[in-house]
């Protein structure tokens, strides 16, 4: 018989089987867990083509095309300010673009004020000075536990108090806060720019490129090649010899008031200001935090040592603190990043034209609901994966190197 | 023999006081505010920029502030801040529309909610019973606000507003998405390849988006998804989609808590023949969840802030009931005021929070060897 045979040579009796050994395949482990595993993953798969069955009678009962063809159809819509141009006779697709352009806008800018601001406050507030770590360490309670939704309306309503452009607060005439927003001088539009930006670009990879041979060859013959300072005059003059190249044009445009309002220069609107305040002030006291206990997590032995050995203040900060501290600094200043683009959602509620907001126009004027929020959901995902991957990437560089 | 040669002074001398550069007060202001020239340059710099703040703003909002009046005119008039928006808005901004002759309904609902979160703050209450009263209190506050018995007249969701509902809101998602969260983290953690990749899968999506797009999605595209007339209530929907995109967070720190847990926890509750739940329960969870308390509090407390994006999607929370009271253009032009007030209400409920948690990690740390 040969099920005896698997009881072993111990002479236990075999085990009594019921239910015609039913009782044995449930008590086999690998059975049970494709069993759960079939039982979860078939209800929810039962739930979602129950729902989307319901939304596609929904569809059908009103009418409504589904597919991505809206995509290529007229908008109907302004978009109130944007990196590129607008208008309402131009696609969805551009619409898209001049949102997502505008929710990266304010969320890079935020990002770096935030950071400045978070490493500042950050040091501070463990500084000895007792006046400037209290202020700091108040900073940092009053913003991180307000809500930042709450934030970003207090600073629109400080925006809208301000007083019409005839009575505009001035800056030494030339930078104006009003009521419509912060009109500053700015470089008067020219070709030469654009291509300045094309040229530092190159300059950077031409950098990096330079560091790598120059790490690679001193692996190689232990000759120690300094490029620093051969690339920041790389950084200076390439945009430098571009700017000349195009005539070195100098022409500022500065604002002046003309009837009712301000002509020229550069004008940041209100929503975009106090969305910009409303998150970098807010992810700042994060960041702070962050920089804080990065600082802290350094061993005291570590800067005992850099002492003893004659190190110089700031070199103790550069070459023994700072690259211990960012390890613990990078993952969640990473994350807070992300949480500040996401949250850039939020200038739906003072009406900066951001992803969420025009995106809400979109659903109402195409009726293409599930699409836009596909759309809208795979932009955040990607921006959101983006950030983690870069983060990642640095994260590697500043983490510690076994070998 | 009990003769005691004693060598001791029999009268202390007197204590002399320290020199007097190094005591009291001059010893102080050297060491924490004028110890090097940097320091000096700071202090200097930071003294001036208060000096120049702070003698405004008490003027502003205390000297020359209007604190009562029926009239916005007595306010325009002032040259400071108008708190009186407050004191004539006040119901609104609390209670939103709900029924005026019913907001001592709502006073109580709040009073039986922070009344139970100060109660939990204790330790001795920490026990089964706290979470059986806390389903109690839950219930009483849902009898009070929805009505209908004890000839409560009924008010039905979509009159509720301002602080109960922010209360309601927070404590909802705290309940509903705590274990969620457990369950989320542990499947992430599951041998068995088809839930764990359905847990990463729900985890990653919800956290790569913002929470404001889950609500809309929430509010607005569920009900597309329910048959023909199914509806389920505006706060419902957006109670659900703050429940997801908290425990999708609470995951990830429960997670790292279960990561936490030495090897050997789980091969001993295994070797004792323990089934998979029966360690979980007993074993794993009690050790991770301790490591995690102070992790946790911060979600907590961010769950509390979050409450305010549901004004986006149309409920009136304390927030959302505060723009509708600066509807009235009377008052309108004293927003900033108004808005100071919630800022600072809000503030007092995360920041008695947030030093609560700092009380909790201090006291779990006590007698760890860190």
């Amino acid at each position: 018989m040969a099920e005896t045979l698997n009881v072993g040579s111990s002479g236990e009796r075999p085990p009594k089987r019921s239910w015609f050994g039913l009782t044995e395949i449930w008590n086999n482990v690998g059975f049970r867990n494709l069993a759960y595993q079939v039982l979860v993953v078939g209800s929810v798969l039962a739930v979602a083509v129950f729902m989307v069955s319901n939304a596609q009678d929904a569809m059908e009962r009103r009418g409504i095309s589904t597919g991505f063809g809206f995509l290529f159809q007229e908008a109907g819509f302004d978009i109130g300010e944007g990196l590129i141009a607008f208008q309402s006779t131009d696609s969805f697709l551009r619409a898209y673009a001049t949102a997502v352009l505008n929710t990266l806008k304010v969320s890079v800018l935020a990002i770096v004020f935030a950071t400045l601001l978070g490493v500042m406050l950050g040091i501070a507030r463990l500084s000895s000075n007792i006046l400037i770590s209290k202020l700091s360490s108040a900073y940092v309670e009053v913003f991180r536990n307000t809500p930042q939704l709450v934030q970003i309306i207090f600073w629109y309503t400080v925006m809208t108090q301000l007083p019409p452009p005839k009575q505009a607060l001035s800056m030494m005439d030339v930078a104006f806060l009003t009521n419509r927003g912060f009109i500053v001088p700015w470089p008067a539009d020219n070709p030469a720019y654009s291509w300045m930006g094309v040229t530092f670009v190159v300059a950077c990879i031409a950098a990096v490129m330079l560091l790598r041979w120059a790490d690679a060859r001193r692996r190689v013959t232990g000759q120690r090649i300094r490029v620093f300072w051969l690339n920041t005059a790389l950084l200076v003059v390439a945009p430098l010899v571009t700017w000349i190249a195009f005539g070195a044009p100098t022409e500022v445009s500065v604002p002046e008031l003309k009837g009712f309002n301000f002509v020229g220069g550069l004008a940041l609107s209100p929503e975009f200001l106090a969305l910009l305040l409303g998150l970098s002030l807010y992810i700042a006291a994060f960041i702070a935090e962050i920089v804080r206990s990065g600082i802290q997590s350094v061993g005291k032995g570590q800067i005992e040592a850099a002492r003893a050995i004659n190190l110089t203040r700031g070199d103790t900060y550069r070459k023994v603190i700072l690259p211990q501290a960012l390890r613990v600094i990078v993952p969640p200043a990473g994350a807070q990043y992300v949480s500040l683009v996401k949250n850039s959602s939020l200038g739906v509620a003072i009406g900066y034209p951001e992803l969420f907001n025009v995106n809400n126009t979109i659903i109402t004027l195409s009726g293409h609901t599930v699409e836009a929020i596909g759309m809208m959901m795979a932009i955040y995902l990607s921006i959101a994966f983006a950030i983690a991957a870069i983060i990642n990437l640095y994260n590697r560089t500043v983490q510690i190197k076994e070998r | 023999m009990s003769t005691a040669i004693s060598f001791a002074i029999p009268k202390s001398t007197p204590r002399r006081p320290p020199p007097a550069r190094e005591a009291g007060v001059v010893l102080w202001l050297r060491r924490n505010l004028f110890s090097s020239a940097y320091n000096t340059v700071f202090t200097v710099l930071a003294l001036w920029a208060l000096f120049v703040t702070i003698p405004d703003f008490i003027v502003w909002a205390f000297i020359e502030a209007v604190w009562w009046t029926e009239d916005p005119q007595a306010c325009r008039d002032a040259s400071g801040a108008c708190w009186a928006v407050v004191v004539e808005k006040h119901r609104v901004m609390l209670f939103g529309t709900f029924p005026y002759e019913e907001h001592w309904r709502g006073v109580i609902a709040i009073a039986l909610i922070v009344g139970m979160a100060i109660a939990s703050a204790f330790k001795r209450f920490w026990s089964y019973w706290l979470f059986v009263a806390w389903l109690g209190v839950t219930a009483a506050v849902l009898v009070l606000l929805l009505g209908g018995v004890f000839g409560l007249t009924p008010t039905g969701t979509h009159q509720w507003g301002g602080l109960p509902l922010t209360l309601l809101m927070f404590v909802g998602t705290v309940v509903g998405g705590m274990p969620l969260a457990v369950f989320l983290a542990l499947g992430r953690r599951s041998r068995l390849p088809a839930i764990k990749a359905m847990c990463i899968g729900f985890i990653e999506i919800v956290r790569g988006v913002p929470l404001i797009t889950v609500l809309f999605m929430a509010s607005l595209t569920f009900p597309l998804f329910m048959p023909e007339g199914v509806t389920i209530n505006k706060f419902l929907r957006a109670q659900i989609g703050m429940i997801l995109f908290f425990a999708a967070y609470a995951a990830e720190i429960v997670r790292g808590g279960l990561q936490a847990i030495p090897r050997g926890q789980y091969e001993a509750a295994d070797a004792i023949g323990l089934s998979y739940w029966q360690k979980t329960n007993r074993i794993i969870l009690p050790q991770a969840l301790r490591i995690v308390l102070p992790a946790l509090m911060n979600d907590v407390i961010r769950a509390f802030k979050n409450t305010t994006f549901v004004s986006i999607i149309g409920l009136f929370d304390v927030l959302g009931a505060t723009a509708t009271a600066l509807e009235d253009p009377l008052w309108v032009l004293f927003a900033l005021e108004a808005y100071t007030f919630i800022f600072v209400l809000y503030f007092v409920f995360c920041f008695s929070m947030s030093k609560y948690s700092e009380h909790v990690e201090r006291d779990l740390s006590k007698g760890r060897n860190l």
